[in-house]
């Protein structure tokens, strides 16, 4: 995929190559710096090492009005965007959700009517507790195993070729724990420096983005670790929901979501005062779009878990229940699929490192 | 306005914005007139990469140690004695305790960078470099309530007696006058101003390229001069290397430099070698190419390598010219072919065994009957494909200034200047009279801004 943005990011490495003043900064520029050429892959597996922290950029004494040009987050953001469309399986779906906020919230409201409609057409005979007085625990699977697991096998089959592209090789598990690792404490947004990156106000070092990711991380990781727990205490315990407060899904579940709602809210404010010219202008909405669907999917949880008596329960479970499903489904064609490309661009830099 | 403040800092490079953060620290109220516009703020010092720093053990990001007796030697070497002792030991002495003193003012240091392996021991590198050291600065001289002013061109500081009485500065259309207690001035050297490069070096200045900043065209120091201030350094002299060709006219830094010169075989405009390329390793012949180059009809030269040397030096900028026999090299460099083809057979005919060729040592492979002759490295130019890059001097910076003593202060043949101070590349000649020491620029401008800064304050508190 030899594009413009692709050759216009290899000019810029090469320049940042002969330079290397801001080695200290990320995993990119040491990258950078193992090599003389660069082939497509390589600047690709640069693009998704990028974290658009943009300390490079506010260092650099190519910035425009210099005729270097240099805005290093800005074309590997655009590599970075092209990488995943090219790669996303299938690719009808590639560009329109990456782009445009309206059509995530379009996927969204289909999802609800599709929720809606399974609660009038399955919902009668449920015959269980809660939400399975609803619709029962079988047509939940029925749903939402598949929109699960096939977003899920279509950002496998899309990382395949992703690998191919960058040319990774057999990896060991040191590869693995410390790609984890780096992303655990988003070592790459601490500016080498611990002091963070230059997000929200120019050249000013703050932990802000930092932190707001980790919130959204974390909170999403315990949403799902209390989704995992249900999944098990239904099948392996045979106990069924709902849950108690003290159970392991609402121990993990609630806090998941309550980070999960105010780290979105954050990093959505952190958005609106970043400056956009040092990332790829065309897909803000779809970004914001997507952080806005986090924002409501976690929401809409813990709303459902509070209001749960209040006679709107069907209201309640198909809001949350139709967001669920249009996260799910939209996760390899949204910002959602950079964690997957990340931390497999994380596992080859930590296996380019050792070689 | 011309009232409310108590010093003026002349040039908001690294000395400046050091003299202004030491100096708001007292409680001074400080004006910083920066004659670039904000995004090319900084002078020379954005385009630094390290700080040279005597230190007794490890220290921030320094491993061993680098005495105050080794840094000198260092000096002196480069110097070959142009250098005033007294200032010298000061700066190398100060710098240790300046090192903590950035990190401070908010300047991070990352380990020595890959490919500047042998300055680990006595650079501290900057993370993100210059810039990133000079935004860092201007942040902490904001918040200490130093006000900036960005495309301020200082045009004359009247001097009236032993001090000066008036500063005048154009800012956008307005033309100002203002009267401030004391004044610093740390506006760099005169290395961009063509017509003075000219006088001072003749016309072949004229195809000269600056590696940094297009704004140190040496108004205020000419200013100085003129009204009696006294001169330090030699006026005839600029520290120049050879980069590459190609590299644009003004702020090329870092990246135009070129290290391809001891493998290759270099030629002139007419395709004639004219110096040994493989004299000494490649730190330490760097700055002769400059002047090498600027004596070479048209200030022009070629460095030809071939396939096999591609990849033992740092990559510059911009690829090199590539072809696949040599005279099709000479084509695309507009070089004679036929000289060029007898000047690489000659060289190529003149090299002996090329089994203990070694790349980062002095090999001691040397041509034989050749002259001149290529002392280490010689390896012939034999594999295809074979690659040109043009050379042209870079200038980086000039060595006249204002003469100054411990206080950073400026004098006249009277006697000391009562209220002017001087910083930075503006004073450097009186410490580095010749040569280059890298790292060493940024030591002088951070000790001697300090205490220039230190002793204005002084001076209206």
């Amino acid at each position: 995929m030899s594009t413009d943005a692709v050759k216009e990011a290899r000019r810029q490495v090469e320049v940042c190559n002969a330079c290397r003043y801001c080695e200290g900064y990320c995993s990119v520029f040491p990258a950078i710096s193992r090599q003389r050429s660069f082939s497509d892959g390589d600047v690709v597996q640069l693009a998704n090492l990028c974290h658009n922290c943009r300390g490079c950029y506010y260092a650099c004494q190519y910035t425009e009005p210099h005729e270097f040009a240099i805005n290093v987050p800005k074309v590997l953001a655009e590599v970075q965007q092209a990488s995943w469309q090219e790669h996303a399986v299938p690719q009808r779906f590639a560009g329109a959700f990456h782009r445009s906020g309206v059509a995530i919230a379009f996927a969204v409201v289909i999802g609800f009517a599709l929720i809606f409609w399974a609660l009038k057409a399955l919902g009668e005979n449920a015959g269980g507790e809660g939400f399975y007085a609803l619709l029962s625990h079988t047509a939940m699977v029925a749903i939402f195993a598949p929109a699960f697991l096939l977003p899920l096998l279509s950002i496998g089959l899309s990382l395949r070729t992703y690998w191919r592209k960058v040319g990774g090789g057999r990896i060991q598990i040191s590869d693995i724990t410390a790609a984890v690792g780096s992303a655990a404490r988003m070592k790459n947004l601490s500016g080498g420096h611990e002091e963070g990156c230059n997000f929200e106000d120019e050249d000013r070092f703050s932990n802000a983005r930092r932190w707001r990711h980790q919130a959204v991380m974390y909170g999403f990781l315990l949403c799902f670790a209390s989704t995992c727990s249900a999944t098990v205490l239904h099948f392996v315990f045979h106990m069924p929901a709902p849950y108690g407060p003290l159970s392991l899904p609402k121990i993990l579940g609630v806090p998941g979501g309550i980070l999960l709602s105010i780290g979105t809210l954050a990093m959505a404010e952190l958005k609106l005062r970043a400056d956009r010219t040092l990332s790829d202008n065309r897909v803000w909405g779809g970004e914001m779009g997507f952080i806005v669907l986090l924002f409501f999917v976690s929401t809409s949880g813990l709303v459902l878990y509070l209001f749960a008596d209040a006679g709107v329960l069907d209201v309640l479970l198909a809001t949350h229940l139709g967001a669920v499903l249009a996260l799910f489904l939209l996760m390899p064609y949204t910002k959602m699929a950079h964690g997957f490309y990340r931390l497999t661009a994380l596992v080859k830099d930590a296996h380019d490192q050792r070689s | 306005m011309s009232e409310t403040h108590d010093i003026v800092v002349v040039g908001g490079g690294n000395a400046g914005l050091c003299a202004a953060i030491t100096a708001a620290e007292t409680g001074a109220r400080v004006l910083l007139l920066e004659g670039a516009p904000k995004p090319y703020r900084g002078g020379n010092s954005r385009h630094t990469r390290n700080f040279r720093c005597m230190h007794e053990g490890p220290l921030s990001v320094l491993e061993d140690s680098y005495g105050e007796d080794e840094y000198f030697n260092d000096l002196l070497k480069v110097t070959a004695g142009k250098t005033d002792e007294n200032l010298a030991r000061l700066v190398i002495r100060s710098s240790q305790e300046c090192l903590r003193w950035m990190e401070r003012q908010g300047v991070h240091f990352q380990p020595s960078l890959s490919g500047t392996l042998s300055l680990g021991r006595t650079n501290a590198f900057f993370l993100g470099g210059g810039k990133a050291l000079v935004n860092a600065y201007y942040r902490t001289a904001q918040r200490l309530g130093v006000e900036v002013k960005y495309d301020a061109h200082v045009k004359h500081l009247a001097l009236d007696g032993d001090q000066v009485s008036k500063l005048e500065y154009i800012s956008g259309s307005e033309r100002r006058q203002i009267s401030p207690k004391a004044i610093i001035v740390a506006a760099g050297g005169f290395q961009s101003n063509f017509d003075w490069l000219v006088r001072a070096w003749g016309p072949a200045a004229e195809n000269f390229l600056i590696r940094g900043t297009p704004y140190n065209t040496g108004v205020v120091l000419k200013d100085l001069l003129d009204q009696g201030a006294v001169p330090v350094g030699d006026p005839t002299q600029c520290h120049a290397v050879a980069i590459d060709g190609r590299a644009p006219k003004f702020d090329g830094g870092i990246v135009t430099r070129l290290d391809c010169v001891i493998y290759s075989v270099v030629v002139n405009k007419h395709a004639k070698r004219f110096y040994d390329e493989g004299e000494d390793v490649w730190p330490k012949r760097y700055a002769i190419w400059g002047r090498l180059v600027a004596a070479q009809p048209d200030q022009v030269a070629y460095s030809i390598i071939d396939a096999r040397s591609l990849d033992l030096f740092m990559p510059s900028v911009f690829p090199p010219i590539k072809a696949d026999t040599i005279e099709e090299l000479a084509g695309k460099l507009n070089l004679p072919e036929q000289e060029l083809r007898a000047t690489i057979d000659a060289f190529n005919a003149s090299c002996g065994s090329v089994e203990k060729f070694h790349p980062t040592e002095l090999d001691g492979l040397t041509t034989s009957g050749l002259t001149p002759a290529k002392t280490n490295w010689a390896r012939p130019i034999v594999t295809p494909p074979f690659y040109g890059y043009s050379l042209r001097p870079g200038v980086t910076f000039t060595y006249l200034g204002l003469k100054v003593d411990e206080n950073a202060q400026t004098t006249t043949q009277a006697g000391l200047i009562k209220n002017l101070w001087a910083a930075g590349e503006t004073m450097a000649g009186s410490i580095l009279g010749q040569g280059y020491l890298a790292g060493f620029g940024m030591t002088i401008g951070t000790v001697f801004g300090r205490i220039a800064g230190r002793e204005a304050a002084a001076y209206v508190n």
